[in-house]
């Protein structure tokens, strides 16, 4: 069984079959990318309706673009240009919004469940694109569908995922999605920055990078948020970068032909040396083309669509 | 002109004295004259038919929110006075967290005439220790007191200076008041909108740990052995603090402490979906913190069952998880509650009675909560059979926001009676 939900709030609520079936949706649109004309009508007549509660250029175009290839109308509304500033609650925002017919709501949130409280007060379709520290389903959906394209089998995969995992929605999608498929989960970081509880999910944690970075397959390095400076997390950007960036030398622990992940936006020089960000073995813009497909099958899939 | 009233037949529970047998109850002008059988002579009373239920002192309550003055569109005295009748409640505590809060007499002066002239029930105000709760500058204490206020508290704004709460405490003593805390160390708990553990890892929330609490149930323990003062302890929700107030009380220490229904009850797990019904401050803990809370009301550690009755509109729960207020009513709920606790084999229906009525009446140095000949005639009829369901749009209370919607209870109060005048009584 493939997926049919009506939203997609997250990829803990997904079974192994309904991600495999997201990803090989995701291959067939992937496949449309490479056309001449990258424009199929799956989405005719239907709108999609992105709203953003929170600063973002990447996914925002992503979702944008995905819904147009599928010629869906699609409808920005963020928070600078919307009525959101006047103090309307989301409530009443995606009541409004709901008001407009509308068949899927994109929406990112800085409060963790602000989707599935959307999803329980519409009729349409949610999709999450990111809700506070909880999770960014796309992202880790396109992260597992980068790995697959390179060749890595998911099952016993070793991805080592390092940084800021406490705050990262990115990390609990992929811990989440990684951990369904089997893959072996390790991370590493500053323990002011490891979530409590952490280790009941199904992860190995390090507290040196470079152990985890032993053999591993996949290094995803998550973003440092510059807000968290000067919060006692860590004592500067630069010893931080020290104990946890990701330089060549400390690449070359990991396997030979091990991918470098980043899910943007980076700081170069921060968490990832900017040799490494723009090497060889760096698949962060194929993250980016491949976000857009995993998107159009995602809402293609929560409209209705199937591949009959 | 009151008239006598006699309760017939019903098996009398007063804890504070240990009977319990089944025998009548003599109101005199909304005084109990006789606990014991009544003359045959009935002309001229009213006469009350307990039979097959249970009779006890009415409950206290000592941690509320009536949110008047200020905050009418929550909750009033009227409406949480009739939800606290309606809980079998004779009496509540309201805390001060009002608007303007109830940190000067004339505030207190508010409370305490609308209660009397409005409350269903007795009502009790609690003054803010400090001015405007900021833990900055001592409250008029001494004018509270004399207007009516019955203990002091900045609960759910906790004194941070410990040099603060010192003085809050060396001068409750010149008036024999209670210091009631809200123990939580709010630079752990900062931000935090639940418990801290796994389920908010992984549901990317803010946690507050239990560490917030205990750390600040051990000051101000500590603060209380030190100055003398009487320290009782509010909605304790872990198993951390539970071995505070154990120890201290072995050390003799003059502590008291409450729990609330929701926390013997029910686990961080009503969090799971972002249910904004579940959040409240303390957070709902872990199955530890849990089966701790069971055992101190068991063993006698934890003295009071209160409710932490804090009603908010819905529009504000109907909200973002880390956006909606800390808070559910409760007043309505907690005898069914306790009284499970009963029938789960943790509480003799004595101790269980003992925690809603002479308990809290005793932390706070409060009239009533006994049966004893002489006390104003507080109490309630309570049927232990009735089976009911939670409907919260059947509520007295304003507030709608408790995890308990659509839970099967099983006994409730049938009527409650307070200076002899029954205030509720329950729908066949």
């Amino acid at each position: 069984m493939g997926f049919a939900a009506r939203h997609l709030l997250g990829i803990e609520d997904l079974s192994r079959e309904e991600i495999e079936g997201l990803l090989e949706s995701s291959r067939s649109f992937k496949e449309v990318l490479r056309r001449d004309i990258k424009k199929v009508p799956a989405m005719r007549g239907k709108t999609v309706v992105n709203l953003f509660y929170e600063a973002s250029t990447r996914t925002r175009t992503s979702f944008e673009i995905a819904g147009k290839r599928l010629s869906a109308d699609v409808i920005n509304v963020s928070v600078s240009t919307s009525s959101v500033v006047k103090g309307e609650s989301l409530l009443d925002t995606a009541r409004n919004i709901e008001a407009l017919n509308p068949d899927v709501i994109v929406v990112r949130h800085s409060s963790s469940g602000a989707p599935h409280f959307l999803a329980r007060s519409v009729q349409c379709s949610v999709v999450n694109a990111g809700d506070g520290s909880h999770e960014h389903p796309t992202q880790a959906l396109l992260d597992a569908f980068t790995m697959l394209e390179h060749g890595k089998k998911l099952e016993g995969l070793k991805v080592a995922i390092i940084g800021d995992v406490a705050h990262s929605r990115v990390a609990r999608s992929n811990i989440h999605l990684l951990g369904k498929m089997g893959a072996e989960i390790r991370l590493a970081g500053p323990s002011t920055l490891m979530p409590r509880g952490v280790e009941r999910l199904p992860v190995q944690i390090f507290s040196c990078m470079e152990d985890a970075l032993a053999e591993a397959d996949v290094v995803m390095m998550l973003r440092i948020q510059m807000e968290r400076q000067g919060k006692g997390y860590f004592p500067s950007l630069r010893e931080y970068s020290r104990f946890y960036g990701l330089t060549s030398a400390r690449l070359a622990l990991a396997k030979e032909d091990a991918l470098v992940m980043h899910p943007g936006p980076m700081n170069r020089g921060i968490e990832i040396s900017a040799d490494v960000a723009d090497g060889p073995r760096s698949v962060i813009m194929d993250q980016v083309t491949n976000g857009l497909a995993v998107r159009m099958a995602v809402l293609f899939l929560v409209s209705g669509g199937s591949k009959e | 002109m009151a008239m006598n009233v006699i309760i017939k037949g019903g098996r009398v529970i007063d804890p504070a004295s240990g009977l319990d047998k089944v025998c009548d109850v003599v109101i005199d002008n909304g005084i109990i004259v006789k606990v014991g059988t009544a003359g045959k002579k009935t002309a001229g009373c009213s006469v009350i038919d307990a039979s097959g239920k249970v009779v006890a002192p009415g409950l206290i309550d000592i941690h509320v929110h009536l949110r008047e003055p200020g905050l009418e569109y929550k909750e009033t005295i009227l409406t949480g006075t009739e939800a606290a009748a309606a809980g079998g409640f004779t009496a509540v505590a309201c805390m001060p967290n009002t608007k303007p809060i109830n940190d000067n007499r004339a505030v207190t002066d508010y409370i305490v005439r609308k209660g009397r002239d409005e409350g269903a029930v007795r009502v009790y105000p609690i003054g803010a220790i400090t001015k405007g709760s900021t833990g900055e500058e001592l409250a008029e204490i001494g004018d509270m007191i004399e207007a009516g206020a019955v203990a002091i508290s900045d609960d759910g704004k906790p004194v941070t200076s410990s040099v603060m709460m010192r003085r809050a405490m060396e001068y409750s003593r010149n008036f024999g008041i209670t210091v009631v805390s809200h123990a939580e160390d709010m630079s752990l708990a900062e931000g935090g909108v639940m418990n801290e553990g796994a389920l908010s890892t992984r549901l990317g929330l803010r946690g507050i740990p239990a560490i917030a609490e205990d750390i600040a149930s051990a000051r101000d323990i500590l603060l209380a052995e030190y100055t003398g003062a009487r320290l009782h302890l509010a909605h304790v929700s872990t198993a951390g603090t539970v071995r505070l107030i154990r120890e201290a009380k072995q050390r003799g220490i003059a502590v008291t402490a409450e729990t609330c229904p929701h926390y013997f009850t029910l686990t961080e797990a009503a969090v799971d979906g972002y249910n904004t019904n579940a959040k409240m401050n303390p957070p709902l803990r872990g199955e530890e913190d849990v089966a701790a809370i069971r055992e101190a009301l068991r063993d006698g550690t934890i003295d009071v069952i209160a409710t932490d009755h804090a009603p908010h509109h819905y529009s504000e729960k109907d909200a973002e998880f880390d956006q909606a207020p800390f808070g559910i009513v409760g007043l309505e709920t907690a005898l069914s509650l306790t009284l499970s606790l009963v029938r789960d084999g943790v509480m003799s229906l004595s101790d269980a009675l003992a925690a809603l009525t002479t308990n809290p009446a005793k932390a706070l140095g409060l009239p009533g909560g006994s049966l004893a000949v002489g006390s104003a005639a507080d109490l309630v009829i309570i049927d232990l059979d009735a089976e009911w369901e939670v409907k919260p749009e059947k509520f007295r209370s304003k507030g709608r926001n408790t995890p308990f919607a659509g839970w099967k209870m099983k006994g409730r109060a049938a009527a409650t009676i307070v200076d002899g005048k029954l205030v509720y009584q329950a729908e066949n």
